[in-house]
């Protein structure tokens, strides 16, 4: 008989009113489940926070402001600027003269500044030249022009710039605002869709709003094709190797070793490999998107070899049995039956690890894709792997190093582009994974 | 002749190989398919892979050590006198492969004239004035040996290719022909073929092997180059940090220390952020939450795994840190002045932390979902009420696994480069404040190796030497992670 039997304490307890050490548990046990909860929403709420804060602040980047205007110029104007010293000056006197008029027949009031014009949306004098100089036969006929405001009054319609926070300088002043009012007032500047950011290249680091991300897409792109066209066949050709032919031996272990111990190494040091071998010892170009390739299929490969081992793994063995007992090879069992089986996991993992490497960035940056580096599109199909370009994470942390802050809202605009190709990645491995998954 | 053209003759030979082998094997066969060993198509793959495979593999050994040869033959006729004080012999073969690039370009663009291109005794001001018109970089001044050693690299280059395409045809030609003449009916091609289809898949799995081999020996060959310019000693245990790139050795200070404080502290307030979080989501979501509270919630906390690092980066930069100034900085909101700037410890670590949320719950969700129900009903069956069967049960047996994947998740954050890239700051310090900028091992590798460094100083070097200690330092962690968690780890029937 042991104490607890014993001292059996009396039995002076309820069974309907709960004890001080019961509501004692039950309140330890109510709290730890409200720290789980908190976790769990600290969690969404940092996630919802992050994409908040992209879409508030990425948005104003497709976006710019315009000054749209419907000008008229006469033949006896023309020949008139042509004629004289400073033709852009005269260009100019008329352009702002036709500004003046238009605010006048809407009936808004302002004192008009030709000065404060230039600050607002630049020397229009030399652009208006251009034009007619190549279309004369649109001279005399109504014509829309859309001149892009400067980078600052684009703040202002963003709020980004506010009466408060403006001070007096050669790009804008403070009274310039009324005028800026006034134009916004008779619809002559508005926002209209930023095409440039979507198409354009980059940048001088003076001209925030000229920057596009357009040409580094191209890098990425071009990136994404090398991983692709390397990493699959690869991959798929180590996997195979390593989940049906292996022999078990020390060779197949540092292989497995290798592989697991790889996919843990930071992805600097992969930097720092593509930059010790591929521009130091081989010379192959710097900023390349060759180069940029070529170290994230190294650090890819493990990704897709893992994963392609797992969905290899998934086809039961009685489907190779069934190919061996009717006559096939080895070989045969392989790539007649078992890879066209694993193929959707297959694309699957690569899909996901693509999408990984197209959002790496500290390799790139080792590797000399950082700076001003995408300022053109590449010429052709081969210069795009070996001119110098940037790539789209690259990018956007090139712009977030810029002092100007005209250049964070390109930043967080090119996360939201970064985003949507990678979203629609993920999407398409989903898909494919619910499409043609197999369960045996 | 471009490699890019090469390889589409080798594989246009290859095709042509198939083709004709396969036709080959069946017209001795006279049309019979069962008088052959093997598959008629056996017969065109082994002519196919007995060309590709030679002469790929002779075009990559000699792509590589093409370079190597002109590189030493080139600079065996350039004279001691050329390499300046505070030069070496790889800054000037630098500028001499730069200045023949340069003339291949201009040639291209028809601003060089080929006999001007060609000729030794050319007037270095007309040189550097055609380079620099056809939109070449001519950063300093072209002087004679350094013209006549980029003729030479120019020539070598231009014979070494041509020469190395005919051979590479050749070999691709009379492999095919081999190919083709043993398409006989009784050749066991099947066997050849898929014995060469398992040496390239052999091939195909060793790179995990040359990747390693690769990685270490860059970070070697580098490192020792920088201990021969810098004190080892000096570098594993001096205090201070102040890399200067105006001068050449000597004014340099570059000691590891006050980065890798950096780097741990950085580490540290990111674990203290995701490790509670990342245990109680996975506590929470293994053991309480319903199935359809599971199924939501799970994936949103694994979209922050999915995040490029670029993202939280900025977000530290623009949004983190400025937050954080306007609570703990001057005139902030608890009136203290403790942070200066955004750039700080607390917002790297913070980001870096939400980072590592989903990285922390999901391995721990697996651990605790792997302990055996018994234990719980065993548990339960006893009296004790959910939290007490968690915390002293299922932790308990979970707590290797747990422990593993913290050091995981350690691994992860030391290892980080764009959060404290844009979050960290600049400047290395030995300071308690964690409001202070402080710097890591990641972030000083990137600043000493992006902008134009000629890999030659100390101050661009000491980035591998660097990169050595970073890539001991994970791969000891992880080692010990997986040691740990195969140790202790409790076997269940």
């Amino acid at each position: 008989m042991s104490d607890a039997t014993l001292h059996t304490p009396k039995p002076k307890t309820s069974i309907i009113d709960t004890d001080a050490r019961t509501k004692k548990r039950n309140a330890a046990e109510k709290r730890f489940r409200i720290y789980g909860m908190t976790a769990i929403l600290i969690g969404v709420f940092f996630l919802f926070v992050l994409a908040f804060t992209i879409i508030r602040s990425g948005l104003p980047a497709f976006t710019q402001t315009v000054v749209a205007v419907d000008f008229t110029m006469s033949e006896q104007q023309y020949e008139e600027a042509e004629g004289t010293l400073f033709k852009t000056r005269v260009y100019q006197d008329f352009f702002n003269a036709a500004l003046q008029e238009k605010l006048e027949t809407q009936g808004i009031e302002v004192a008009f500044d030709t000065d404060a014009i230039e600050r607002i949306m630049g020397k229009t004098g030399g652009t208006l030249r251009e034009f007619y100089n190549a279309n004369t036969n649109q001279l005399g006929q109504s014509v829309s022009f859309e001149l892009s405001a400067s980078s600052r009054v684009d703040g202002y319609m963003n709020g980004r710039v506010t009466r408060e926070t403006l001070q007096d300088s050669r790009f804008l002043m403070l009274s310039d605002l009324d005028l800026v009012d006034a134009l916004i007032k008779a619809d002559i500047i508005r926002t209209a869709f930023n095409w440039n950011f979507i198409t354009g290249a980059d940048s001088g680091v003076d001209n925030p709003g000229g920057a596009g991300i357009g040409a580094s897409v191209i890098g990425s792109f071009f990136m994404m094709l090398v991983v692709l066209f390397l990493s699959l066949p690869i991959g798929v050709a180590a996997s195979i190797y390593l989940e049906e032919f292996a022999p078990q031996n020390r060779f197949t272990d540092l292989i497995e070793v290798n592989i697991s111990n790889l996919a843990a190494v930071p992805s600097i040091v992969f930097g720092i490999l593509g930059l010790a071998v591929f521009i130091q010892f081989m010379h192959l170009p710097q900023s390349a998107p060759l180069v940029g390739g070529l170290v994230l299929t190294l650090m890819t490969l493990p990704t897709i070899i893992i994963s392609t081992r797992a969905s290899l793994k998934a086809v039961p063995p009685s489907i190779r049995e069934a190919a061996l007992g009717v006559g096939a090879s080895k070989m045969q069992a392989v790539f007649h039956h078992v890879l066209p089986l694993a193929m959707p996991g297959i694309l699957t993992g690569t899909i996901i690890g693509l999408a990984q490497a197209l959002g790496e960035t500290a390799p790139l940056l080792l590797i000399g894709m950082v700076g001003f580096v995408a300022r053109g599109y590449p010429d052709g199909f081969v210069a795009g792997f070996t001119d110098p370009n940037s790539a789209m994470p690259a990018q956007i942390y090139t712009w977030a190093a810029r002092a100007d802050a005209g250049f964070y809202e390109k930043a967080w605009g090119g996360i939201i582009v970064l985003l949507i190709f990678l979203l629609t990645m993920n999407a398409i491995a989903i898909l494919l994974r619910r499409r043609f998954e197999r369960r045996w | 002749m471009s490699t890019f053209w090469l390889i589409l003759i080798v594989l246009a030979i290859a095709a042509g190989g198939y083709v004709i082998g396969r036709t080959r094997a069946l017209g001795l066969a006279e049309g019979r398919r069962s008088a052959l060993h093997s598959l008629p198509n056996h017969y065109g793959a082994n002519a196919f892979m007995k060309s590709i495979v030679p002469a790929f593999g002779v075009m990559v050994i000699w792509l590589l050590a093409q370079p190597i040869f002109v590189a030493n033959q080139v600079s065996d006729t350039i004279p001691e006198a050329e390499i300046a004080e505070g030069s070496s012999m790889g800054l000037v073969m630098a500028e001499v492969r730069r200045t023949a690039n340069g003339i291949s370009n201009a040639v291209a663009s028809g601003e060089m004239e080929r006999t001007f291109a060609e000729d030794p005794l050319a007037a270095p001001e007309a040189i550097a004035e055609q380079l620099k018109a056809a939109g070449q970089i001519v950063t300093s001044e072209i002087t004679q040996p350094i013209w006549q050693a980029a003729q030479q690299y120019r020539a070598m280059n231009a014979t070494g290719s041509a020469v190395m395409s005919i051979v590479v045809i050749l070999i691709a030609i009379a492999a095919a022909a081999w190919g083709i003449r043993e398409a006989k009916p009784d050749f066991r091609a099947r066997n050849t073929v898929e014995t060469g289809v398992r040496m390239l898949l052999l091939a195909a799995a060793s790179i995990a092997i040359l990747t390693t081999v690769g990685i270490v020996l860059s970070l070697v060959f580098n490192t020792v180059e920088f201990f021969r310019l810098y004190p080892a000693s000096d570098f594993f245990f001096s205090l201070e940090w102040a890399p200067s790139f105006s001068g050449r050795g000597g004014s340099s200070e570059l000691g590891i220390l006050p980065l890798l404080w950096g780097t741990l502290y950085i580490s540290l307030v990111a674990l203290a952020v995701s490790v509670p979080i990342g245990l109680f989501s996975a506590i929470y979501l293994s053991e309480y939450a319903s199935p359809r509270v599971r199924a939501i919630a799970k994936p949103m906390l694994e979209i922050l795994a999915g995040i490029p690092t670029i993202v939280y980066g900025l977000f530290a930069l623009l949004t983190v840190g400025p937050m954080l100034v306007s609570v703990f900085g001057e005139g902030g909101l608890l009136g203290v002045s403790w942070q200066g700037g955004g750039r700080a410890v607390m917002t790297a670590g913070t980001v870096m932390g939400i980072m590592l949320i989903p990285f922390v719950s999901s391995l721990s969700d697996d651990i605790i979902n792997a302990v055996p129900q018994a234990m719980r009903d065993g548990s339960y069956g006893l009296g004790a009420t959910r939290s007490e069967t968690i915390r002293q049960v299922i932790l308990p047996a979970a707590l290797p696994g747990i422990v593993g994947a913290i050091l995981l998740a350690a691994s992860r954050a030391i290892g980080e480069t764009m959060i404290v890239v844009l979050g960290a700051g600049a400047a290395a310090r030995l300071s308690l404040n964690p409001f202070e900028a402080m710097t890591t091992v990641t972030a000083k590798i990137v600043s000493q190796l992006t902008g134009d460094s000629d890999f030659a100083s100390p101050e661009a070097l000491v980035a591998f030497a660097l990169g050595m200690s970073l890539f001991v330092i994970t791969l000891g962690l992880n080692v010990f992670a997986l040691y740990i968690v195969r140790k202790y780890r409790e076997q269940y029937d």
